[in-house]
């Protein structure tokens, strides 16, 4: 565990890239068990049933004043790192093989957690906690990504990446065949591909000032770029799945999906909202997520359908190294055997000049689509974010100039300064809130606002601190909806900070009736 | 205790402690900038702070100087004051103020733990206690500084290709993270940013040991390999320090603590080593000093604020202007 949790510790302290995959590499040539485990908790494989952050808040009340603990969390804005720091004990020395913790966790009781996992604890040292929270609460933020620890491993035994990407899915602990294929002491693991959720071929964003200039339009085609949520579909003879893009089975969520859908392939489309395949938002989407099941009342009050845009497999047969173009028609002969109202396709976008294109981007399904996907003709279908091959061009973000209300300190990266903003417009005389906002502004406009906070504040309720109201933001967002949740009447889809407006006077700000009546609500 | 109001300002004599502004006389706890300005027309402070003061910003920075030794009094009209050692950095004082046998005590920036480079910190009874909080959380609970700077010698045996920079402010920590080197046995010359001379060369000639340094010149880039390197938390940023091989960036600070802060500042191997107290050691100060009033500034005052009310002392936090947050040396 000291040697792992040494590991993680200086993997997020390292900015290098090589130096990262050498820590890595250094450790992953030590031939044992705890190899397995620390590639689990890498790309958070590993977790513990009986163990959330809920819990960890739980015992951490137990041990120390919540009052305290409070004041520590807002401060250090890190669970793992506040819970480890303010642990009462802090024994040095005894350590424990990473395997054994893990496993010794796993035996534990429900009945006896508190006791049992405050007792594990407190027997680890400083660094060592942070590191068993970090997996406990799952997604260590320790500036890894899956990718990289594949990489350092596809170097250190010199296999290529893209093999290792390949079989991924179908792996499972221990990853006994994956270790020994990269030793070379059997071949590659022989993976079910049926079975086995593909990961998804990803965009990158268009620079329109580079890319365009360089990118030749004939040699692309482009579809709308849908605000629902991406999905594979996996059907065969005998079963039908429904895969999110991080490769969750959410099969339940959607049953008449799985009733409805025949044939024997792999899709890749988005899940929408929406009866006879008009889509209806993402505001109604959300009605369906986040279930684990849904009932009839639900299916029929917000119906659901896939835009498919790309396959996969087709009757058994791999098409992945086929061009876009061809896959396309594969894509639309499964479409003609098995037509059902729960699937249609994407429509193919065909323009000869950039220019031609924006219109589309812009306009065409209104409010509906977010922009467009631009995609290379003879594409293969490449897992990850590969550079080159598809760029979504999102549509412009509507804009709306606030009043900054409130601040908080953030998490994470920004934690301790105040990198949370909740801005408002006029309603008479006072603001009210209309959105709160975390990112979109630059290093230095964050300084800025955190020294204005600091030195501005007229008001603190806990952590949230009022300032006075001077500032006014040029908030960008996707979207806004009406929400009888919020005192405004209104709810912003991914609000962001586009500038600081240093130039208008705070009179000048919209009245809430204004805001509504220019986003058209009522 | 209403003699002195929250800018720790007696206006019955016209005394300050620690202004930011040019005042009429002001007494002194310590040579940082954020207590030590330029201007005052006189000034009261320990000999060291004075000295120290003069290095920074000239003979003149004030029109009179006082000096006190630790434990002497000093009257003016009913007010009676005396210096303690706060054990923060060399020079470094409490200041007891006695009227009508009402005892309070300004503790200025202190820490309890050992240190080689200053008197170490006396504990001071009183009635009213205005305490630092710089860290005054109880995530903060500060490791064996021994430990810290073996982590450093460690580093350097075997990264010998790199040069390690250790970012540490240039008054007091510099000196103290150079001594707690010698005091590992720690032999090599040990190069020093040029703003750190002057203050590395008053440690020695009060005779602390920091041992032998030069500071940095333009020498070949290999020279520095294998070399550990002082500067100022602002080089580590600047240009500066680039001219370095391979440099591992370091920094010796309390605030180190915090692993997402190290990150955020770009630091790869944070050493944990602090002038202030933790937060044990304030909550053991103010209970030994059996304070029943305790003001609370520089820092994270709501914790601690908390935790007296909690024992049922006085307690509220104390706002002096221009010291609002984290930038604390």
């Amino acid at each position: 565990m000291k040697k792992f949790s040494s590991l993680l510790h200086n993997l997020i302290l390292t900015p290098s890239r090589n130096t990262k995959i050498k820590l890595l590499q250094d450790y992953f040539k030590i031939l044992d068990i705890n190899r397995a485990y620390a590639l689990a908790i890498l790309s958070d494989q590993l977790s513990f049933q009986f163990i959330k952050a809920s819990k960890l808040r739980e015992l951490v009340y137990e041990q120390v004043d919540q009052h305290l603990f409070d004041y520590s969390y807002d401060y250090v804005g890190d669970l793992a790192e506040t819970i480890s720091l303010i642990w009462p004990t802090n024994k040095e020395g005894k350590s424990q093989n990473l395997s054994t913790l893990i496993e010794n966790i796993k035996k534990i009781k429900k009945s006896e957690i508190n006791k049992e996992f405050s007792k594990v604890l407190s027997e680890l040292s400083n660094n060592e906690r942070w590191t068993l929270i970090k997996i406990c609460t799952g997604g260590l933020r320790i500036g890894v990504s899956e990718r990289l620890v594949k990489m350092a491993l596809a170097d250190l035994y010199n296999k290529s990446v893209n093999e290792i990407e390949e079989i991924w899915h179908g792996l499972e602990f221990p990853y006994e065949n994956l270790f020994q294929w990269l030793k070379n002491e059997k071949s590659k693991p022989k993976i079910d591909f049926k079975k086995l959720f593909h990961p998804m071929m990803l965009a990158n964003p268009i620079d329109e000032e580079k890319d365009f200039k360089r990118l030749d339009a004939n040699e692309f085609q482009a579809e709308y770029k849908w605000d629902g949520i991406r999905v594979q579909l996996m059907v065969s003879s005998n079963s039908v799945s429904l895969y999110s893009r991080t490769g969750d089975n959410i099969s339940s969520a959607f049953p008449e999906i799985i009733e409805t859908t025949k044939g024997d392939a792999v899709i890749d489309g988005e899940l929408l909202v929406g009866g006879n395949f008009k889509p209806s938002g993402f505001n109604d989407l959300q009605q369906r997520l986040n279930r684990k099941k849904a009932s009839k009342e639900l299916q029929k009050k917000f119906p659901v359908f896939i835009r498919a845009y790309d396959i996969l497999f087709y009757k058994g047969k791999d098409l992945r190294k086929l061009s876009l173009v061809e896959r396309r028609k594969y894509l639309e002969k499964f479409q003609k055997e098995n037509t059902t109202n729960q699937i249609d396709l994407s429509t193919i976008i065909n323009f000869s000049t950039w220019e031609a294109l924006t219109k589309y981007k812009n306009n065409f399904y209104d409010d509906l689509n977010e922009g467009v996907m631009i995609k290379l003709k003879n594409s293969e279908y490449l897992p990850g974010r590969k550079k080159g091959y598809w760029y979504k061009w999102k549509k412009n973000p509507k804009l709306v100039d606030a009043i900054l209300m409130y601040a908080q300190r953030g998490h994470g990266k920004r934690s301790s300064y105040y990198s949370d903003f909740t801005f408002g417009v006029w309603e008479e005389n006072e603001l009210v809130p209309i959105g709160k906002a975390y990112s979109g502004y630059t290093d230095k406009e964050l300084l800025v606002l955190d020294k204005f906070i600091r030195n501005n504040t007229t008001n603190k309720f806990g952590p949230v601190r009022e300032v006075k109201k001077e500032i006014i933001l040029e908030v960008a967002f996707d979207d806004v909806f009406p929400s009888n949740r919020h005192k405004s009447g209104v709810a912003m889809r991914f609000p962001r900070i586009h500038r600081i407006r240093w130039d208008k006077p705070i009179n000048e700000v919209l009245s809430i009736k204004e805001f509504k009546k220019e986003f058209k609500i009522d | 205790m209403d003699f002195i109001n929250h800018q720790l300002f007696i206006k019955d004599i016209n005394v300050h402690i620690d202004p930011i502004l040019p005042k009429k006389t002001a007494i002194i706890t310590h040579g940082h900038a954020d207590h030590a300005r330029f201007g005052h027309d006189h000034v009261i402070a320990t000999k060291q702070t004075i000295d120290i003061m003069k290095i920074r910003y000239g003979d003149k920075c004030a029109k009179k100087f006082t000096p006190l030794r630790y434990g002497q009094k000093y009257s003016i009209k009913n007010f009676d004051f005396t210096l303690y050692p706060a054990g923060h950095i060399l020079g470094s004082a409490q200041v007891l103020i006695e009227k009508n046998n009402h005892r309070l005590v300004i503790t200025g920036d202190y820490k309890v733990g050992k240190d080689e480079t200053c008197k170490n910190f006396k504990l001071v009874k009183c009635d009213t206690l205005i305490t630092e909080a710089t860290f005054g959380l109880p995530i903060f609970q500060h490791p064996d500084p021994k430990d810290e700077i073996q982590k450093l010698i460690r580093s350097v045996k075997i990264n010998k290709n790199n040069c390690h920079i250790v970012g540490a402010y240039a008054l007091g920590k510099a000196q103290r993270v150079m001594n707690l080197l010698r005091q590992q046995k720690y032999d090599e010359r040990i190069y020093i940013h040029g703003s750190l001379e002057k203050l590395c060369q008053y440690y020695s000639k009060e005779k602390i040991n920091i041992g032998k340094f030069e500071k940095v010149s333009s020498k070949d880039k290999s020279f520095y390999e294998g070399k550990i390197i002082i500067a100022p938390p602002s080089a580590l940023k600047d240009r500066w320090s680039r001219r370095f091989p391979n440099p591992i960036i370091c920094m010796a600070s309390g605030w180190m603590t915090v692993k997402q802060r190290a990150k955020q500042q770009g630091i790869e191997l944070p050493l944990v080593i602090s002038d202030h107290s933790d937060w044990n050691e304030l909550l053991d100060t103010i209970k030994k000093s059996k304070a029943k009033n305790i003001l609370i500034t520089h820092g994270q005052e709501d914790a601690l604020v908390y935790y007296c009310k909690k024992q049922n002392l006085v307690s509220k936090p104390l706002s002096i202007q221009g010291r609002n947050d984290e930038e604390i040396e």
